[in-house]
């Protein structure tokens, strides 16, 4: 027993001692976005197949928290990649530079569809932005008049929708694609449906103020955050057929037998629609590069130019199978990491 | 006995009869009854919850342990592979994945026309889409190794796509098919006819627990081999620390440190410290461990020294009951005849507690071992494909853990994800429950009562 604890005792002592000193890293870290994750795991495993490098190392976590840690600073120790879903704020470059670092290359890797999809045993949908405005927001127009919300069906709102309790699942404030949807959706949907005029009105011409009412949403349990992941949405939506989810385009496509995907403005979600710019509610996805890495974790300028190559990130590489829709300025991109050009001020 | 039964006439001052129960002796009863009742539904209700839950995960899980193959004669193509012809390793390497794929392709037609299987409606596109994507990697990997074989036919057992899998466990059907835009009834039926042909075959997955994770384009492939590790070597740096740490405290306290107030705080801080949210560790190692220390995101080092701070207190707690239970006349004993005090505990009572420190020590590592919430804020929460290195260098290098992976798999859009993770859970479940036999194992054999 003695010897015992001493021997342990001892490889404690050493492996403490060791602590001081972490190895030079030899893998490239990326975090952020768990909308942009599948991507880059797809990329990460592909790159790390194809070359002399190792496999990067992938966390999720939010494009927030991701950002974050990549303005930490510069060292080993601090990421090399955040990956983001919607486009890096003032706050964070702001950050950055508080932290030394300084310059960042923003990366957009191609834009991601969201869409509305219901239970696939159920009726079929046809939205517009003004039907779902006039569905969660806690203030419409009915007859001229600004009311609180009182519709209970969607046939109430127009006559053609389903007749079918109105229940949404949609994405928690902490989601980027929240964002998009407030944006691209419902704000959209306040100005077609007339609510924007009449909240204009009320707010004696602020349209800031007005904008802002426009995203509350009503509170009688009608539209319901989910703070999780699109499987958390998709299991909502199973038990409660009446449910309609909020979801990111490759997630529907790996879900068709399960789901009946909504139209939009009589656009039904595609990797073409998306392209083409016809289905309206899309978002661009970023990751953003710490240049002062970049010869100094090996393989990470390899990285970045494997991701946005035409064999990977093209329309007919493994992200445009997966559901990501390929950016048509992919040159200017790759011409972009190539020359490792910093992002300039934001405009 | 007669004092036993002379007492209720006592208690009762009316006297009744033995053989005719009262009226609140029947109530007495009644309520005994009840309570039994109670306690009976509860056990009960605790063991189907058990029981559902380990069915549902059993019944999700246990078919990742079982994963469909296709047999294919690849004809590695010179012409295609090496057109030098000089084997020279660096032109094989700079060939990648996508290079493999037609000779895949290739020897799927060849397939389909040898056995005289082809569907009709079946496009070429269905046809390469039978094989996971894992496949031209898998074979790359083999000429990269084996470049002198260039030009002859290798037969390669390659996965089937995760959703011909699922067809074969019950996930994929014709029907679900018709609407699934990554699978159609084409390739299911051309799937039956690769099975009456003996080509395609499921059976026993040792990757499933050998391989890494894989991205989601390829569920069929990922497997647990970085989280095993990384578990592993994260157990390794807890018990290294945990135990000599947490006994030498415990010794000191229970055996040397004098009765003051300043123990008494020490004492009461250890017992709070055991019910403090394990997330708060986390957060304490991610500002000292990775932003102090400046040690490496997403390492089994800092996943380990926050799971030894969170295992501390139960250790300590359990080595200290254990010190207890060893009793007072074995060290007087000790120290009758001459001993110092710490010959006393080294030589005495430390092997007479030993049984009940090791216990301890494994129950508190169980439960490092499911433990999640702490490795979220230091980077472990990842996807990890490269295998740590062996030790001491690999506990910098990144990896993932059992639980973390079960974490991460739930969150993939593929439903074949879901399969994965409870077959996770199996293992997770499996590990936990030889590490308790152990512990039971080790009181039942060497405890000693007095």
């Amino acid at each position: 027993m003695n010897k015992f604890l001493l021997t342990a005792s001892a490889a404690a002592i050493a492996l403490a001692g060791s602590v001081g000193l972490a190895e030079a890293r030899d893998q490239i870290q990326i975090a952020g976005s768990s909308t942009v994750l599948p991507y880059a795991s797809i990329v990460a495993e592909a790159f790390g197949e194809n070359t002399e490098f190792p496999t990067p190392v992938v966390e999720s976590g939010g494009s927030g928290a991701g950002r974050k840690k990549l303005c930490e600073g510069v060292g080993e120790n601090t990421i090399d990649i955040a990956n983001s879903s919607s486009r890096i704020k003032q706050s964070d470059i702001d950050l950055c530079a508080q932290n030394g670092v300084k310059e960042i290359q923003e990366v957009r890797i191609g834009y991601d569809g969201i869409v509305f999809a219901s239970d696939i045993n159920g009726p079929e949908y046809a939205f517009t932005p003004a039907d779902w405005h006039n569905a969660l927001a806690a203030k419409v127009v009915k007859d001229g008049q600004l009311v609180a919300n009182p519709y209970k069906k969607w046939n109430e709102i127009r006559a053609d929708l389903p007749d079918q309790e109105i229940l949404a699942f949609i994405p928690g404030t902490k989601h980027g694609t929240r964002e998009v949807f407030d944006e691209k959706v419902i704000v959209d949907g306040c100005e077609e449906n007339g609510t924007l005029e009449a909240l204009k009105a009320a707010n004696a011409g602020d349209e800031k103020a007005a904008e802002k009412e426009c995203m509350a949403l009503r509170t009688d349990g009608v539209s319901i955050d989910i703070d999780g992941d699109y499987t958390e949405t998709l299991a909502r939506v199973d038990a409660n057929k009446n449910g309609i989810g909020v979801f990111g385009l490759s997630f529907y496509q790996n879900n068709t037998d399960k789901l009946r995907v909504g139209t939009m403005g009589g656009i039904v979600p595609s990797v073409e629609t998306i392209a083409s710019g016809e289905y309206p509610v899309s978002r661009p996805l970023y990751f953003y590069v710490k240049n002062a890495h970049l010869d100094v974790i090996p393989g990470l300028q390899e990285y970045i130019e494997f991701f946005v190559s035409d064999e990977i990130a093209g329309p007919d590489g493994p992200l445009a199978a997966y559901g990501l829709v390929s950016d048509p300025e992919l040159a200017k991109t790759q011409e972009k990491v190539k020359n490792r050009v910093p992002m300039g001020a934001l405009n | 006995m007669t004092d036993l039964t002379a007492m209720p006439a006592v208690v009762d001052s009316q006297s009744r009869s033995l053989f005719k129960r009262g009226e609140r002796t029947r109530r007495r009863h009644a309520a005994e009854k009840r309570f039994r009742m109670i306690g009976l539904a509860a056990v009960i209700f605790g063991i189907l919850a058990l029981f559902g839950l380990l069915g549902s995960i059993l019944n999700n899980g246990a078919s990742s342990f079982r994963q469909t193959y296709i047999t294919l004669d690849i004809h590695l193509d010179p012409a295609k592979l090496d057109k030098t012809g000089d084997r020279d390793p660096e032109a094989l390497r700079k060939l990648t994945t996508f290079s493999y794929q037609p000779l895949i392709k290739m020897a799927l037609d060849a397939l389909v026309e040898g056995k005289g299987v082809s569907v009709e409606g079946l496009t070429s596109k269905d046809l390469e889409g039978m094989i996971s994507k894992e496949a031209p990697a898998e074979l790359r990997r083999f000429v990269l190794a084996h470049p002198s074989r260039i030009g002859e036919t290798v037969t390669f057992a390659f996965l089937a796509d995760g959703r011909i899998d699922g067809y074969y466990k019950g996930r994929v059907t014709m029907a679900t098919a018709e609407l699934d835009r990554n699978v159609t009834p084409e390739q299911l039926r051309l799937a039956d006819k690769l099975k009456d042909a003996g080509v395609l075959a499921t059976r026993f997955n040792w990757s499933f627990l050998t391989a890494p994770d894989a991205s989601d384009t390829r569920p069929e492939a990922a497997g647990l081999g970085v989280a095993i590790l990384g578990s592993a070597y994260m157990m390794l740096i807890v018990l290294v620390l945990s135990l000599p740490i947490g006994v030498a405290a415990s010794i000191y306290l229970e055996e040397f440190a004098p009765r003051n107030r300043l123990t008494d705080v020490i004492e009461v801080n250890i017992a709070n410290l055991a019910a403090v949210p394990s997330i708060v560790f986390g957060i304490l190692g991610l500002a000292v461990f990775i932003n102090y220390a400046g040690l490496p995101q997403s390492a089994p080092i800092v996943g380990g020294l926050v799971l030894t701070l969170m295992t501390l207190p139960t250790i300590i707690i359990a080595t200290r009951a254990a010190l207890k239970a060893v009793p007072p006349s074995i060290r007087e004993a000790a120290l009758g005849v001459g001993a110092s005090k710490m010959q006393a505990i080294f030589h005495h009572v430390l092997p007479l507690a030993a049984p009940g420190i090791l216990t301890g020590t494994i129950i508190g590592l169980a439960q490092a071992l499911g433990e999640t919430a702490p490795l979220l804020l230091i980077g472990m929460v990842a996807f990890v494909r490269e295998f740590p290195a062996a030790p001491p260098g690999g506990f910098f290098d990144p990896a993932s853990a059992l639980p973390v992976q079960v974490y991460n798999w739930t969150q993939r859009g593929d439903p074949a994800f879901i399969e994965r993770a409870s077959g996770a859970i199996i293992v997770l479940l499996v590990f936990l429950i030889i590490m308790n036999l152990g512990a039971i194992f080790l009181r039942r054999r060497f405890e000693r009562r007095w």
